[in-house]
Parts: structure tokens; sequence; C-alpha cells
């Protein structure tokens, strides 16, 4: 054992240089690799949130409304509304149909500006009777919009998901623009391990030759070598876990939190996950091409 | 211990070694002679298990190297000593630390390395030179180094592959003694050699080797039959 950390030492203290610039990669791409984790978690999270919220509320036609499926100065007839709610439950896309009537529509406008001064502005006749529209995938909404906006009688078609589709889109764009720039920072990181661990090996190659000759098992002919980009790679967890941890404790937790309430952020069982998954794929990069680079020091 | 063994280099349409059927006893001393390319070098890493025979089966200290799983393979390597031409040192550790190693690296205790170590530099003649490093010794004393790491596990083999090639005739003498004494403790010697006059002064058992053919198995033989 004490064989085997001398040599490990001595692995580590030859390659200076390579085992810094090894660990500064897997650093940064881990770092990365864990941004692109927690902005895909933030995302799901909002997403959940908002897509709960969100539904689609189909306007019928009274009076005083003009433009879409209306026929001036008249409101929808009831075998209008009855072929629209129809029409709506008919379709393949669409969770569940709820109906507010026009007096259900002022009970709630009275009680939403009970205290304001436009509360008198409105009369139930003004109100308009209207579907709201549960989906099934929120993300599905544009048949339904469609479909019911081309009803008779239907005036205007409301979806908060036209709303928030720029927002999403920026989103999953910088998610895997993130994740994309990590996984080749990983394949660099994966590279200058074989490499090292293959100059290691090969500088060693008289020691390894006489080890096999004398029966040394290949595991302890392997483990300097392991040991060597495990501690490369363990560094490397530990200082893109750090800047993770801070940039979440510093951007977020201190200050995205409180300015931006409205949002639901992730928080530290996100930020465990993402560091967890870093240190896995961290140690699977240190191992995997470490044994790739000795196999052939190592063929019996 | 090789029953019909034959062994085909990928690529190669002669075989190295052609249906080769021989035993050696336990304790033998034996010599292996031939041309270069004749089928030493293979005969002796088809013991060593560096290679799979290509038809055959070979047995080495009772075990069918055929079916050996590979993970026993370093166990087998404990029970065979080898040494080469080129003795194959450390360079930069001394003649103690380069026959510790193959103790330390197959996990020997501390305790049994700083005893079994100094005795064995006692058999082969080193005494007092333990903390020289070997680029300072001879060729002669470079090899005993290599022998003592060779014998140092007690094996029950000892290859030697040409171990007085690079020596003067008066410094391989000495060698050979040395070989002769291992041999006296049971261990079954096995030597490749070129040496015409080692293998008719010592009169021991000499298998020729011409072509990957066995042509000569004679007891108390010598170099040219």
């Amino acid at each position: 054992m004490r064989h085997t950390l001398r040599e490990t030492w001595s692995g580590l203290r030859r390659n200076l240089a390579m085992t810094v610039a090894v660990v500064v990669t897997m650093a940064v791409s881990l770092s990365l690799f864990g941004l692109g984790l927690l902005t895909s978690m933030e995302v799901d999270l909002v997403k959940g949130r908002w897509y709960d919220k969100i539904e689609i509320s189909v306007f019928l036609c009274i009076k005083t409304t003009t433009g879409g499926m209306c026929e001036d100065g008249k409101g929808a007839t009831d075998a209008q509304r009855d072929a629209i709610q129809a029409a709506l439950q008919g379709n393949p896309e669409v969770a569940q149909v709820f109906y507010e009537s026009k007096e259900a529509a002022f009970e709630e406008f009275q009680r939403v500006f009970k205290d304001s001064p436009i509360l008198g502005s409105r009369t139930a006749d003004e109100m308009q009777d209207s579907f709201r529209v549960k989906l099934i995938n929120p993300e599905n909404y544009q048949g339904v919009v469609s479909e019911a906006s081309g009803l008779q009688g239907v005036q205007n078609v409301q979806d908060l998901q036209s709303l928030f589709e720029p927002l999403f889109k920026w989103l999953n764009g910088l998610q895997w623009a993130t994740i994309g720039m990590s996984v080749l920072l990983l394949l660099a990181a994966g590279l200058q391990i074989a490499n090292t661990i293959r100059m290691a090996a090969f500088t060693r190659r008289r020691e390894i030759g006489i080890m096999r000759l004398v029966g040394a098992s290949n595991l302890y002919i392997l483990l300097p070598f392991l040991l060597e980009s495990l501690v490369a790679g363990l560094i490397g967890v530990l200082v893109s876990g750090i800047t993770v941890a801070a940039g979440y404790l510093f951007i977020i937790e201190r200050n995205a939190k409180t300015s931006i309430r409205t949002l639901p952020w992730i928080d530290w069982t996100h930020v465990t996950t993402a560091i967890l998954a870093m240190a896995a794929v961290g140690i699977a990069l240190a191992i995997i091409p470490t044994l790739l680079a000795t196999r052939k020091y190592l063929r019996i | 211990m090789f029953e019909d063994v034959t062994k085909f280099y990928p690529g190669q349409s002669r075989p190295a070694l052609r249906n080769i059927n021989l035993e050696i006893a336990k304790g033998e001393f034996v010599f292996l002679v031939g041309q270069s390319g004749s089928g030493k070098s293979t005969f002796l890493r088809l013991i060593l298990r560096e290679y799979r025979p290509t038809k055959g089966t070979l047995y080495v200290a009772g075990k069918n190297l055929g079916t050996l799983n590979q993970w026993k393979v370093p166990a087998l390597r404990r029970q065979i000593g080898t040494v080469f031409q080129d003795f194959r040192l450390l360079p930069g550790k001394t003649v103690y630390e380069n026959v510790a190693f193959a103790l330390q690296v197959i996990g020997k205790p501390t305790k049994e390395i700083r005893q079994v170590v100094p005795e064995t530099l006692e058999t082969v003649g080193l005494t007092g030179k333990e903390d020289r490093l070997n680029e300072e010794l001879s060729g002669g004393e470079q090899q005993r180094v290599a022998i003592a790491r060779a014998f140092v596990n007690r094996p029950q083999i000892l290859i030697a592959d040409e171990p007085t090639g690079n020596l003067d005739p008066e410094t391989s003498v000495g060698i050979m003694k040395l070989l002769d004494r291992i041999n006296r403790t049971g261990t079954t010697v096995i030597m490749a050699t070129h040496d015409s006059s080692i293998v008719d002064q010592m009169r021991r058992r000499v298998l020729e080797l011409r072509d990957g053919e066995l042509v000569r198995d004679q007891s108390k033989g010598v170099y040219g039959a």
C-alpha cells in the first residue's frame, strides 16, 4: 500500500503541469455542466408552476363587441354557445372545459376590484360569457386556439402560452447551449486524462514490465494511475462544486429570490442534486480514460 | 509439460514451434539451444503464459495454461522467476531496492522483505553491495541482482534467457555456478543459451530446437550433437 501511495504521489508531481491542466479543464467543464443542469431544473420549475395556471379563455360575443366571429350588435345565441362547448369538449387536446357566465364574471370582477374606482364602470351586461379551457399538454395549444377562434359567436381567444413561449424558447436554448459546451469540454478533459496517464504509463513501462513478470496483479499495477487521475478528478469536482454552490448562493439565494419573487426558484436540494451528478460525471471521467489508456500495458 | 504444442504467430504461415512434445521434471536443469529464430524465446514465453499455444496443451507447475483464467496468470508468474540477457533492472534504484521491488509489488509485508532480501543477496554473493546503485555495478554483478530478484520469492521454476549473453567467459562461469546452486535447492532451471562451452562443461539435459522443431533431447548432452 505504501508503495502504491508513493507511486501515486510521484506520478502527480512528475506530471504537475498536466495535472493542473486536467484539474482546470475538469473544474470548468463540470461547472458548466452543473450550470446547465440547474438551468434546466429552473426551467422545469417555472414551466410546472405556470402550466398549472395556464388556460385558454374563449370569450363569447355580446351586443357591444365587434371583431372575431361576432355579428355586429348581436350576442352569441344559446345554440352557438352549446356548439362551442361541444366543439371544445370534442377536441382531443382538451382536458377540461369550465363555463363562466357573465354574472359569475361580474362577481369575480367585483371581488378583484372592490377597492378600486373602476368598480362602478361596468355592469353585468357588459361582461362576456366565456369558456375556460384546460389542456392535456399546455405546450400543444395552437390547435385548440385556431379551432376556437373559427367558431361562430366567439369574439376572442386568449392564451397565456403564446405570451410565455418566447421566454421558454430562450431558456431552452440557454440550457442546451450550456450542456453542449460542457459536453465538449468534458470530452476534452477525458482526452487530457487519457493522454496524461498514457504518458505516465509510458515513462514507467520498465517497472510495469517487471511487475507483470514477477506476478503483480493487474489491480496493483493499475492502482497508482487510477489514484492519480482520481485525485485530479476529485479536485476538479471539488472546485466546480464550490463554484456552482457559490454561484447559486450569491446570484439566486441572495439576489434573485428577493428581487424576483413572482418566479419559483430552485433551492439547495436542486443544487445538491446537480453537484452529485457533477461528482458522478467527474469520477467516471477520471476512471474510464485511465482504464482505456492503461489497457495496452496490462494485457497479459 | 508440453503436449503436442504448436505456436503460430498471426500473419505467418510457418509455425514458431511445431508439435513439441516433452516433459521437464521438477528440479531438472535444462539447456535450450538452437540458432536465433529457432523458437527458443517462443518456448520460454509460452511457459510464462505471455502467449497461448495455437494448438496442443501445456502444463506448467501443475496447471493447464490453455484453460487457466486470465486473473490467475499473476499467481502462475509468482512461481516462475525470470532472468534476461539485458538484466532489466530498474535504474536509479539500489541493489536492495531492485530485489525488494519484486516482493513489494506482490504485496509481501515489509517485515518479511527485510528478512528475505539480505538472505537472497547473500546467496548470489552480493552482501555488502546492498546500497549501490545498479548502474555502478559490473555486468556480472548486475546479472546477480537480476537472479536475486528472480529467486527472492523462491519460485519453482527459474527461466534464464541467455543470462550470459552479455558477459565475458570468466564472469559467465560464476553465473553458471550460481544457477547450479539455485538448481540444487530444488528449483527447476530452464536456460536458453548460445554458449557452447557452458553447455559442454555442465553436462545437463539439452533440448535443441531447429526451425521450431525439437530435433534433439539428450540427457547429459553437449552443445553440438
